[in-house]
């Protein structure tokens, strides 16, 4: 489990956040060392009969049947832009 | 005045619902300024309720103050987050507002936290600092900071707070005043905003165990739209609270009462344990092995149940939206990096890290293997021991601003009350005592007793046995 180095750059990319310079440096050494501390991790030694089902019932489906939403004109409300009953945002599929 | 002693005065007509919303205006106008633990509070609406107030129901009119991450119809819902702060009406109740409202109870006020329930000093908070009643220059602890604060500074009868690494029982402590984490699957997480699933639960701050039996009994039970609630009766949690300890088995882990302890940590602590073995109760030395591993399992799992929870704030359908962005992609970026504090962002990162491609099995999948060992670690305890006796805070409430640059510093000071949101047994912060610590004469600390999952009862007689030792 070693990590040779976090690029904190590029994972930030994947989260979809935008670092300013200073907080790339900042977490830089940060994170180093959290995931230094993680590490002790590794030295465990795991039982060969350790699964990973969880001991409490999680999970579960409820039946499928309709049940009642939100109001969607309260949900709406909360959108930061919206047009005819819908969330506008902005546009997706680009020009070919 | 405790929430049962507020009761009796309603039922008495010593004094009403409304009466006491007044009161507790007049005390949150006086003193609120300097412990900064409301975000907000809607008067009007709550007078309203008040006027209504169905004081047959078991907390009939009785205000509780609520955290601000969890859904309140028609109130703000900010989670201490600049992403929330402006612009969200929640639409909706929590399962456990829902029930506190049937139960009679008046939701009152908006309590302050660290941004997105992540930190330990409600520093974290990207509206404001809550300080510390008992001592304005100390933290009040967190994430649940402006709930314990409120509570101990009497602008508030009990509280909501959440707990997903010590959230609600570390400020408890800091503030000294009760605070319980129900074991998980207790209590719906319907409505709260999650931060990390398999460890968040809703629990209640108050100024007594027996009020904090009363808010359980109220917001526990099964609920279908929380697939992760148990459908298991739920006890009456008063009925057996002032049995004492006579009997019991109290365990007591070599791993919680290091050389890191504070000196007056250790002796209030002790000395409470002594008290309840003079009661009768039989102590036991048990070892926890995996407690040297919990702080990083934590600091695995948590985070990458953050990225994944917090991904939902993306700037479309609610909160704050960036403008000026060049596309989709650009607009989730730009409204993140602004609507983010940077513990939220630094915890975010971390968790993309453990769950990307090619880490996944060396963290993540391993530290919920260790995860397993600490909970077996747990349960082989409770073969021999009905309940588990520890500090909460290695030390009492630091200074403000004190924090270290290197944050891992912090997370290692969770180390006490980790332990029971991994395993999803039951904790509770009694307080017992207080200490000189770092030029203050006398800070409150808090004693933590834990019980099996869906042990409560049996945890809120030892903490009754606790509350009323001397």
């Amino acid at each position: 489990m070693s990590h040779p180095h976090i690029d904190v750059s590029y994972v930030a990319k994947l989260a979809r956040l935008d670092l300013t310079p200073n907080e790339v440096v900042t977490f830089q050494s940060q994170l180093e060392a959290i995931l230094d501390h993680v590490e002790s991790l590794s030295s465990v030694e795991l039982p060969n009969d350790l699964g990973l089902d969880d001991h409490r019932k999680l999970g579960l489906m409820r039946d499928d049947t309709p049940i009642p939403s939100l109001d969607p004109e309260l949900v709406l409300r909360n959108a930061p832009d919206q047009a005819q009953s819908q969330i506008r945002v902005p546009k997706v599929v680009t020009d070919a | 005045m405790t929430l049962t002693q507020l009761r009796q005065q309603f039922l008495s007509g010593e004094t009403t619902p409304t009466q006491a919303l007044e009161n507790l205006a007049a005390a949150i106008a006086e003193r609120d300024e300097r412990t900064k633990a409301y975000i907000s509070y809607d008067l009007e609406a709550a007078l309203k309720a008040a006027a209504d107030a169905d004081l047959s129901k078991p907390l009939g009119g009785l205000p509780i103050a609520i955290k601000d991450n969890i859904n309140t119809f028609a109130e703000p819902c900010t989670c201490g987050s600049k992403f929330l702060a402006k612009n969200y009406i929640s639409p909706y109740d929590a399962t456990v507002i829902r029930k506190l409202k049937e139960a009679g109870a008046i939701p009152f006020g908006r309590m302050n936290m660290d941004e997105f329930a992540m930190g330990s000093a409600t520093e974290n908070s990207a509206i404001q600092l809550t300080r510390n009643p008992r001592d304005p220059e100390r933290i009040a602890g967190g994430s649940s900071g402006g709930s314990a604060a409120a509570v101990a500074d009497l602008t508030a009868y009990a509280a909501l707070g959440s707990d997903t690494g010590g959230s609600i029982r570390q400020p408890a402590s800091h503030c000294g005043i009760v605070g319980l984490k129900p074991s998980y699957g207790r209590v719906s997480r319907y409505g709260l905003v999650a931060f990390a699933s398999s460890l968040d639960q809703i629990g209640p701050l108050s100024q007594t165990v027996d009020d904090a039996a009363l808010m359980l009994q109220t917001i526990a039970g099964y609920d279908p739209k929380d697939s992760t609630s148990i459908n298991a009766c739920v006890p009456d949690y008063s009925a057996g609270i002032n049995e004492g300890v006579k009997g019991l088995r109290l365990g007591i882990p070599a791993e919680y009462f290091t050389d890191g302890i504070h000196i007056g940590v250790r002796e209030n602590v002790e000395k409470c344990i002594q008290l309840l073995e003079n009661q009768g109760a039989k102590i036991i030395k048990i070892s926890l092995p995996y407690t040297s591993y919990v702080v990083a399992t934590y600091y695995v799992i948590a985070p990458a149940e953050a990225s994944s929870n917090l991904s939902r704030f993306d700037g479309i359908r609610y909160g704050n939206r960036a403008t000026g962005a060049q596309d989709i992609i650009d607009l989730y970026h730009q409204s993140r990096e602004l609507g983010f504090g940077p513990e939220v962002k630094r915890r975010i990162i971390l968790g993309t890290y453990v769950l990307s491609s090619g880490y996944y099995d060396a963290y993540y999948t391993r530290a919920q293997k260790v995860r397993k060992l600490i909970t077996r670690d747990f349960n082989q305890a409770f073969e021999k021991v009905d309940v588990i006796l520890s500090p909460v805070t290695p030390s009492p409430a630091r200074r403000i601003g004190t924090c270290s640059e290197n944050p891992l510093e912090d997370y290692l000071a969770d180390v006490f009350t980790i332990a029971a949101n991994l395993a999803g047994i039951p904790a509770i912060s009694v307080p017992c005592g207080t200490t000189a610590f770092d030029g203050a004469a006398e800070l409150p600390l808090g004693i933590q007793v834990m019980a099996p999952s869906f042990g409560e009862a049996t945890m809120l007689r030892v903490a009754k046995a606790i509350e009323s030792r001397s």
